[in-house]
C-alpha cells in the first residue's frame, strides 16, 4: 500500500484528496489489526495462559482444591522420576506409540497400493476403508470391548483354541494388544487415504520405464514408488506417532488403564491423577515433561525423515 | 500398462474390507437381537428384528437431548470457525512481510506442537471460574483450539490467490472488510469445505473436552452419554449396542451421502 503513496503525489492530486486517501489507508491498516485482535486475545486467554499456568503450578504442591499452596521448587520433577506409575505410563505409551506407528504405516501403505491397482469397485472400497475415520473413537472402543470380552472367548471355547478363551483385556501382560488392535483398525483409515493420494501423484510412465528395464514388482516399489511418496511417509509417520502418543479414548472405553496400571497412558494418568487423585501440581509437572518429550520427538522425526527424503 | 482387472488384489482388498465391516456388522446384529438370541449366538444374522431395543435406548439415554446438544455444539463450532479463522488467516496472509503478523502466524501454528494435557488441568479451573463450563464454553474452546491447524491451512491457500482481484475491488472503493467478505471469502469455498469437514468430525466425535468441560449432565454430547450410561447399561448389551448405533448413525449417514466430498476435503487438509 505504502508504495502507492508517491505515485499519487506525483500525479499532483490536490492535498485534500491526498489526505483523504491517507485516511483511507489508515483505516485499511486498522482493519487488519481489528481482524486478528479478538482471535489473539482469545487464543492467549484460553491456550497460552492455561499452558503457562500449568507450568507455574508444576512448581507448587497444589492439590487442585485447597485455597492455599506452597512453592516446592523442582520437587515434583524429581519425584516424577522416582514414581513407578509415571515411569510405567511412559514405557507403556512409548511401546504402544512405536508399534502403532509402524503397524499403521505398513498396513496403510499396503492397502493403499492395493486400492491404487486395477481392481473392481475401487471407489466403493476406498469409501469402506475410510469409514472408521468418521466414527467416534470412544464408541468404537466400546464395540471392540465387547468383542474381546465376549465374542473372542466364546469362539475360543467353541473351537477349543486355548489362548482365546480368556479375555485379553483382563490380563495385565496382554491388554495393550487389544488397545493396539483397535487403534490400528481406526487409524489406518486416514493414512490409507493419504497414501492413496500420494500414489496417484506417481506418473505411470515411471512404472512403464522401470518394467522395460526389467525391474520386478519389489524393486519397482523400493526404487520408484517409495522415493516418490517419501513426503507422504514423513507426514504419516509424524501424524500417527503424535496421535498414538496421545492415546486416551480407547483406553477409557476398554480397560480404564488396567488391569493394575498396565494400560495407563500418559494422558490418562494426567487426567485421573490430576482431577481425582489430588495430584494437580504433580501431574502438571508430568504434563510439562510430556510436552518436552513430544516436541523433541516431532522435531527429531521431521529432521531424520526429511534428510532421508533428500537422500533418495 | 495392463488394463485387465487385477483379481488377486481385488480379492485381498475385499477380504481386508471385511475386517472393517465386521465390527459394524457385529454391532448391528447385537442391537437387533433380544438377550436370548444374543446368548445363543452373537454373530448369527438377526432373524427377528427387535426394533424396541432402539426405542428403549432412546428413552434410557434421552437420545434426542444428546443429539440436540451434539448438533448445536457442532454447528456453532463450524460456523464460528469458518467465519473467524478464515478472516484471521486473511489478515495474516496479506501481511506476512510485516514482522508482527509473521510472528502471529508462528504463534498460532506452533500450538500444533503443544499437547493438550498441559492445558487440560488449568483450563478446567479457568472455564468453571468464568462460568463457561457449558456448551457455549465448549464451542469457544473448539473455535480457539482449532485455530492452529486452520490458520496453517487457510494461510497457505490464501497466499495462492492472486492479489489483482483485491486491488481491483480496492480501486472501486471497497474497504478491507468489504474486500474480504465480498471478494476473498467466496473464493475460499473449497478450503472452507475442508476446514468445515475436519472441524465437524472433530467436534462431533470428541470425547475428552466435553468430559472435562461440561458440568451439567443435561448438556452431555452423544459420545459422553455413552460413557455416562456405560454402568447403567450393565449387561444389557442389546440396549447398549442400540444406543451406540444411534450415536454413530448421524455421522455415518452424512458420510454415505457426501463420501467423495468428505474424503477429498480431508486429503486436501492433510497435504497442505
Amino acid at each position: 500500500m505504502k508504495e502507492d503513496n508517491p505515485a499519487i503525489q506525483a500525479q499532483n492530486i490536490s492535498p485534500k484528496v491526498a489526505s483523504k486517501t491517507k485516511r483511507k489507508m489508515k483505516s485499511r491498516e486498522m482493519a487488519y489489526y481489528l481482524m486478528v485482535l479478538p482471535a489473539v486475545i482469545l487464543f492467549a486467554a484460553f491456550h497460552t495462559f492455561p499452558a503457562l499456568q500449568g507450568i507455574y503450578y508444576s512448581f507448587t504442591n497444589w492439590n487442585g482444591i485447597s485455597l492455599e499452596y506452597d512453592f516446592v521448587g523442582l520437587k515434583n520433577y524429581i519425584n516424577l522420576f522416582k514414581d513407578v506409575t509415571v515411569l510405567d505410563s511412559y514405557l507403556f505409551t512409548f511401546k504402544f506409540a512405536i508399534l502403532a506407528a509402524i503397524l499403521v504405516n505398513i498396513i496403510s501403505l499396503a492397502v493403499a497400493i492395493g486400492l491404487n491397482s486395477k481392481i473392481k469397485g475401487r471407489n466403493f472400497f476406498r469409501a469402506v476403508y475410510f469409514l472408521p475415520n468418521v466414527l467416534s473413537v470412544l464408541i468404537v472402543g466400546f464395540i471392540f470391548n465387547f468383542f474381546f470380552t465376549n465374542i473372542l472367548p466364546d469362539l475360543g471355547e467353541k473351537y477349543k483354541i486355548e489362548f482365546l478363551t480368556t479375555n485379553i483385556l483382563g490380563i495385565a501382560d496382554f491388554a495393550w494388544i487389544g488397545i493396539l488392535l483397535v487403534f490400528v483398525w481406526q487409524a489406518c483409515a486416514f493414512n490409507i487415504i493419504l497414501y492413496l493420494s500420494g500414489l496417484q501423484t506417481v506418473p505411470s510412465e515411471l512404472y512403464e520405464a522401470s518394467s522395460l528395464d526389467g525391474a520386478n514388482k519389489w524393486q519397482q516399489f523400493w526404487k520408484v514408488t517409495f522415493p516418490m511418496i517419501a513426503p507422504f511417509f514423513t507426514i504419516n509417520m509424524v501424524l500417527s506417532m503424535k496421535n498414538s502418543l496421545m492415546v486416551f479414548d480407547q483406553i477409557v472405553a476398554m480397560t480404564g488403564g488396567g488391569p493394575g496400571n498396565s494400560t495407563t497412558s500418559i494422558s490418562l494418568l494426567i487426567y485421573t491423577g490430576g482431577f481425582s487423585g489430588g495430584e494437580f501440581a504433580f501431574q502438571s509437572a508430568n504434563a510439562v515433561i510430556y510436552f518436552i518429550v513430544i516436541m523433541l520427538i516431532s522435531v527429531f522425526q521431521l529432521k531424520i525423515l526429511q534428510k532421508r527424503e533428500m537422500d533418495m | 500398462m495392463e488394463k485387465r482387472t487385477n483379481w488377486p488384489v481385488t480379492i485381498l482388498i475385499t477380504l481386508g474390507s471385511l475386517l472393517i465391516i465386521f465390527p459394524l456388522y457385529m454391532a448391528i446384529s447385537i442391537a437387533l437381537k433380544n438377550p436370548q438370541e444374543l446368548a445363543q449366538s452373537a454373530l448369527s444374522f438377526p432373524i427377528n428384528w427387535h426394533w424396541e431395543n432402539f426405542t428403549r435406548a432412546i428413552e434410557a439415554t434421552n437420545f434426542f437431548s444428546a443429539l440436540k446438544n451434539s448438533a448445536v455444539i457442532t454447528i456453532f463450532t463450524l460456523v464460528f470457525t469458518i467465519l473467524s479463522n478464515s478472516m484471521v488467516a486473511y489478515a495474516i496472509a496479506r501481511n506476512m512481510h510485516r514482522k508482527l503478523f509473521k510472528t502471529l502466524y508462528f504463534y498460532f501454528v506452533s500450538a500444533l506442537f503443544i499437547p493438550f494435557p498441559i492445558i487440560m488441568l488449568p483450563v478446567v479451573k479457568q472455564t468453571s471460574a468464568l462460568g463457561l463450563n457449558n456448551p457455549a464454553g465448549l464451542i469457544l474452546l473448539y473455535v480457539v483450539y482449532g485455530m492452529a491447524m486452520n490458520i496453517f491451512i487457510y494461510v497457505g491457500y490464501i497466499r495462492s490467490i492472486p492479489q489483482e482481484l483485491e486491488e481491483a475491488a480496492i480501486v472501486d472503493g471497497c474497504s478491507t472488510w468489504g474486500v474480504f467478505w465480498k471478494v476473498i471469502f467466496p473464493l475460499l469455498t473449497p478450503i472452507n469445505a475442508t476446514v468445515g469437514i475436519l472441524t465437524c468430525l472433530w467436534a462431533w466425535n470428541d470425547f475428552l473436552l466435553p468430559l472435562i468441560i461440561l458440568s451439567d449432565s443435561a448438556d452431555a454430547t452423544l459420545p459422553l452419554v455413552q460413557y455416562v450410561f456405560q454402568t447403567e447399561f450393565g449387561t444389557d448389551y442389546n440396549l447398549a449396542f442400540a444406543s451406540y448405533l444411534l450415536a454413530l448413525a448421524p455421522m455415518v449417514l452424512l458420510y454415505l451421502f457426501a463420501q467423495r466430498w468428505v474424503i477429498g476435503g480431508v486429503v486436501k487438509g492433510a497435504i497442505k
